[in-house]
């Protein structure tokens, strides 16, 4: 059984796009007025990593599902869908 | 592509294949756009599909449809740390046509589902997002994609594009999410042969179990676990609202481990591999959060409306009735040509009316009194197992003598009158 979250991501599909689809929108926010980084706790799929001075977006292992939009207490992501096609491709349920 | 078309539905989940499948079926000229590689790559659910709803659309659906097993069995698991108390209902009627629910893994499911809307007559466009309404004089006339020349036109458009419907905000149909109103649900699908769930789970082939699991699934936080049997293979997860998973500052990932190795769960799914693990969010706000819901050229349903009754884990079934509801509505304003929003609102109105509107507002107050009294989950979920420990633990002590402690435990937090009290807002929050 997949126990920790690389196992897990690891069992899924992506078709990742060139481009990220998420976008931290002024990374001096993360950094000064954000101590909690929640969206690095929160987010299922570990898609933000805080590197001490910057906020790192793996966009690649994301699940479009929403989350780190809502949860950002400053509303610093930009989220949209990845292109068509692209971004993460459920098989079973 | 700058071709016009009756109707435009955004995304072929539940709600806009529904909704698309009627109305084709009336004649009308649909588009399908949707984002993933195929209809269910970009969905998710715990996998409850009720009969019901499907079945005014597509009659008998369950005899071609991609099902895994027909619920016969729902369970209730109130857990402690090492303990739990446990009720259900398990009734053959549901074993045999026309069914109550069944499981259903929804890559597999919602292609089929799309496909009969196809076979109606519908135009269904994978790999397609659409960016944004194109909107003239105040009114939505079709919507621009991320095709090239990928501008589309309709005399309506249904936003079916599910929890982040980002077509409905962009129109000011609502603010952003609350973390309040969502709630972040993780799962897996853990492969187990048929005979050993038939075992386990106490079921012959051809029958599945639901198992809804409150209390030390969460931490005691608002939420729920679950672990629904497909035919080779269970999906166990567990959810709790954004907010509550933020307070307590929760991975979901580890909240899932923390289920799957709860020593109530864990010998469920002993031996298990997993398939695949998926997060989703799913819009619990209920009735109060209920968007704008019909504009002049556009109609919103499904997820992207907050059709979802978090209480009774209905969601698709609402979303069904909510696409079929639309086109419904969009065939009759055809007859006039008179697609404005005067004209459109019946949908609102018939919503209302029907067992959406209805149920969404009998629990409109559940998720907040849940919300901002967590003792339900995180302090009577442990009080009664150990009130059940006390009672039935035989250890010479009088039966007078175990109920006077039991009550006294029950009370000592707060009180005779606070439980009396706590009672009564849990019954109001659901009556």
């Amino acid at each position: 059984m997949a126990k920790t979250l690389e196992d897990k991501q690891y069992l899924i599909r992506f078709n990742c796009d060139q481009k990220s689809h998420l976008e931290v929108k002024d990374h001096q926010i993360c950094a000064t007025q954000c101590p909690d980084k929640d969206c690095t706790i929160f987010c299922p799929a570990e898609v933000y990593k805080w590197e001490g001075d910057r906020m790192f977006v793996g966009f690649e292992g994301c699940h479009e599902c929403g989350s780190c939009r809502i949860g950002c207490p400053h509303e610093n992501i930009k989220w949209e869908y990845p292109k068509g096609g692209h971004g993460i491709v459920f098989r079973l349920a | 592509m700058s071709e016009k078309f009756d109707v435009i539905v955004v995304g072929a989940g539940p709600a806009g294949t529904s909704c698309a499948y009627t109305a084709a079926k009336n004649g009308l000229k649909v588009l399908l756009i949707e984002r993933g590689e195929y209809p269910g790559a970009k969905n998710v659910m715990g996998g409850i599909l009720y009969r019901k709803q499907l079945e005014e659309i597509i009659p008998e659906f369950w005899k071609e449809a991609p099902i895994e097993r027909p619920v016969v069995e729902q369970r209730f698991w109130f857990l402690d740390k090492e303990s739990m108390i446990t009720t259900s209902y398990k009734g053959l009627e549901w074993a045999k046509e026309p069914y109550n629910n069944f499981t259903v893994l929804r890559a597999k499911f919602d292609k089929w589902f799309a496909n009969k809307a196809v076979e109606q007559g519908a135009l269904l466009i994978n790999e397609t997002v659409a960016t944004e309404c194109i909107v003239e004089d105040g009114k939505v006339v079709g919507v621009r994609t991320d095709r090239p020349d990928g501008e589309v036109y309709a005399d309506v458009v249904v936003l079916a594009d599910g929890v982040n419907s980002l077509l409905a905000k962009q129109l000011g149909f609502h603010k952003e999410w609350k973390p309040n109103e969502v709630a972040l649900t993780v799962m897996e699908v853990l492969k187990l042969p048929s005979k050993t769930i038939n075992e386990r789970f106490n079921v012959k082939d051809g029958q599945g179990v639901s198992v809804e699991i409150f209390g030390d699934a969460t931490h005691g936080i608002l939420g729920t676990g679950f672990l629904y049997t497909n035919k080779d293979s269970v999906n166990i997860g567990v959810g709790t609202t954004l907010s509550g998973m933020m307070k307590k500052k929760l991975k979901p990932y580890e909240l899932l481990e923390h289920v799957k190795q709860h020593p109530m769960i864990q010998p469920y799914i002993e031996g298990s591999e997993t398939q695949e693990y998926l997060a989703h969010l799913i819009p619990e706000g209920g009735f109060n959060s209920v968007p704008k819901l019909v504009g002049n050229g556009v109609i919103v349903t499904g997820d992207a409306a907050q059709f979802v009754n978090a209480i009774h884990r209905e969601g698709s079934n609402m979303a069904m009735s909510s696409g079929k509801i639309a086109a419904e509505t969009i065939v009759k304003a055809k007859e006039t040509g008179d697609f404005s929003e005067r004209t459109l609102d019946s949908y609102r109105t018939e919503i209302y009316d029907s067992f959406i509107g209805k149920d969404l507002k009998k629990y409109k107050d559940a998720a907040h009194t849940f919300e901002e009294n967590p003792q339900y989950f995180q302090e009577y979920v442990p009080l009664m197992n150990q009130a059940m420990n006390t009672f039935f633990t035989v250890d010479g002590t009088p039966k007078w003598e175990k109920q006077k402690k039991i009550i006294a435990k029950m009370t000592a937090g707060r009180g005779k009158i606070g439980l009396a009290k706590d009672m009564y807002k849990a019954w109001k929050a659901v009556k």
